[in-house]
């Protein structure tokens, strides 16, 4: 049995999976020696907001159970069959507290799971609990959360990047072997990227947003966090697929996106847009992504130069878009159905405000004002209006360079992680982390993070080396040729096999 | 008339219409973000969108690929009331409370 010879946090998916179907270790196993990470080492990381350890042991006891009485026939339906996932506090889950991040929904317990919960369950996958990420999915760092700060484990005094920092992180310092998040302008494959790890943005509408607390409906999809692409290709196939709840989610079956994985890229065309090569980019950031794109070349791939003309309009397109749909949907918490509600409010209008302003953190609010105002009487043709029209000519941008190439590749982010409390009170600068990413999502196409480099650390100045990611974008719903580039990639380099410091054990913890 | 290039944004005003009550702090220190970030997105009025048609949701691609994609008509058993309002604030039963609001003071 490969695997065998190393700890079980370091084991891929699949070895978990094919280990526990051949019984050479449990569920509970698995699910125990990941929860003695947590125990030791969240404490100097802050990845989980709400571990279900509880919850956890008793669904990998009831899995090592009914494998025993079915058998292999039960199993061979569990692809996830005792892997452990992590779950952005974002996903509703059952009778497991579920806040966004945000304090308005600081005792919320979800009366139902969201769909891709169900189907990782059904999977066969074990819940280990909920992970830290900006309130409400708004953020680039995971520093806007109203309950703690997450760690970059590469350097504890940098910013894991965000919004799904903690789900990025848990799968980072192997506390969990796979990971959800969820991915509006980049929140999957930026805190991928300076994680040191592979995330996945799926196409709009690939994965369904059932029970996903929204943030802004055009733009949100969840997907996978992972160690490799086959992980995340493994996820990603569990959970994808219709859903009659979703009206959004495509109708058809999840794509077999395993058994092209290994096709390499001979005769697939790999676009390079100037607009994401720009004067001034860190020269880190462009040595490592071109050196991925040589790999790419040299293992077969054509690389053809295209443009994305209106990619300079991205972000105020995107931060007009976002915010407008945020607004919108934000207005739902207003201390009547659910979560907090302000005290000894003397009238309805009174108790939605006050509720409001002490249930929102900062960059909420300020993106619920930014979106009020572009919906706004006397301002909706110049700014909402006219941002919808500019993401047509985004989009139609990416249709003309997909006439050209099957596969786009680009940095992921513009520079690797940054330090807490660098950007977050200048928001424009936090915006313009997302410069490359935001596209995908505002043309609805798919894009995945892959390792490609670190950073030369410099110890004078106190700086280790840091994760550098390159994206990988695909057409709509093919996932396939997008995760059978980045496999291409990825068995070209080591990149992905680095892994982060261990941090400092928690001194005196529970055992 | 195109507000495009806006002078002062009401803070006040818009923090009404979000339902968001603003201490002074808040106000004093929202306001110029605000401003500075309508401001960087006044670019758009530079981009040609004459004759373009607004993009208005990513669904459009996979509504694109299967048009007539209505779920079947089956019933089935939605969350019951106790269970749909077991997380509001102050309920009555299978009623939600809330201040008044008729004759609000």
């Amino acid at each position: 049995m490969s695997g065998e010879d190393t700890a079980l946090h370091e084991w891929s998916a699949d070895q978990v999976a094919a280990a526990v179907r051949a019984r050479t270790v449990s569920a509970e196993e698995v699910t125990r020696a990941h929860f003695d990470r947590i125990r030791r080492l969240d404490g100097a990381l802050g990845a989980f907001l709400t571990v279900d350890e509880e919850g956890a042991l008793a669904a990998a006891r009831q899995l090592d159970a009914a494998g025993k009485n079915a058998g292999a026939t039960a199993d061979s339906e569990r692809p996830l069959l005792g892997v452990p996932v992590a779950l952005k506090d974002l996903f509703c889950t059952r009778g497991l507290t579920t806040t966004a991040g945000s304090r308005i929904l600081a005792d919320y317990r979800p009366p139902y799971d969201a769909t891709v919960v169900e189907r990782l369950r059904r999977a066969g996958a074990v819940v280990l609990g909920k992970t830290n990420l900006d309130e409400f999915a708004m953020g680039s760092s995971t520093e806007n959360s109203a309950y703690q700060v997450t760690k970059n484990p590469w350097d504890l005094s940098r910013a894991p990047g965000g919004s799904s920092g903690g789900s990025a992180v848990a799968v980072a310092s192997r506390l969990s072997t796979l990971s959800l998040g969820t991915d509006t302008g980049g929140s999957i494959r930026q805190p991928a990227a300076l994680c040191g790890v592979t995330g996945l943005r799926p196409t709009y509408g690939r994965i369904s947003r059932y029970g996903v607390i929204a943030f802004a409906s055009s733009l949100d999809q969840p997907g996978p966090f992972g160690r490799s692409v086959a992980d995340v290709a493994r996820a990603l196939q569990a959970v994808a697929g219709h859903d009659p709840a979703d009206a959004t989610s495509l109708p058809e079956p999840a794509p077999d996106v395993l058994s092209g994985l290994e096709q390499g890229v001979r005769g697939l065309r790999i676009g390079v847009p100037r607009e994401f090569f720009p004067a001034g980019l860190d020269a880190r950031v462009e040595a490592a992504v071109r050196a991925g794109l040589s790999l790419l070349a040299r293992e077969g791939a054509e690389l053809v130069e295209v443009s994305l003309p209106h990619s300079a309009h991205a972000v105020a397109c995107y931060y007009l878009v976002a915010t407008a749909e945020a607004s919108s949907n934000l207005a739902r918490y207003d201390g009547v159905r659910y979560g907090l509600r302000a005290a000894d409010a003397p009238s309805l209008s009174a108790m939605y405000e006050q509720t409001r302003r002490q249930g929102f953190g900062a960059e909420v609010k300020r993106r619920i004002l930014l979106g009020t105002y572009a919906l706004s009487a006397g301002y909706y043709d110049a700014f909402y209006l006219r941002a919808q029209k500019v993401r047509a000519l985004i989009r139609d941008d990416f249709r003309a360079a997909f006439q050209r190439c099957d596969v786009l590749c680009t940095p992921t982010s513009p520079f690797p992680a940054f330090r807490l409390g660098e950007k977050v009170d200048d928001p424009l600068q936090m915006y313009l982390a997302d410069i490359f990413t935001l596209g995908v999502n505002l043309a609805g196409v798919c894009g995945v993070s892959v390792p490609c480099g670190l950073t030369a650390p410099d110890p004078a100045a106190g700086v280790p080396a840091l994760p550098l990611g390159l994206q990988l974008i695909g057409r709509p719903f093919d996932e396939a040729t997008l995760l059978r580039v980045a496999r291409a990639h990825e068995r070209a380099t080591d990149w992905h096999l680095r892994r982060p410091p261990e941090p400092a054990a928690r001194v005196g913890g529970p055992a | 008339v195109s507000k495009a290039s806006p002078s002062t944004i009401d803070i006040a005003h818009v923090a009404r219409l979000a339902r968001l009550s603003l201490t002074p702090d808040e106000a004093a220190r929202l306001g110029p973000q605000l401003q500075a970030i309508v401001g960087y997105m006044a670019q758009l009025a530079e981009v040609d969108v004459e004759g373009v048609e607004p993009m208005t949701h990513a669904a459009e691609l996979s509504l694109g690929r299967h048009p007539d994609n209505l779920r079947p008509d089956q019933a089935h058993v939605p969350l019951g009331a106790d269970q749909g309002l077991a997380g509001a604030p102050e309920r009555q039963g299978p009623l939600v409370v809330v201040p008044r609001i008729i004759g609000e003071p």
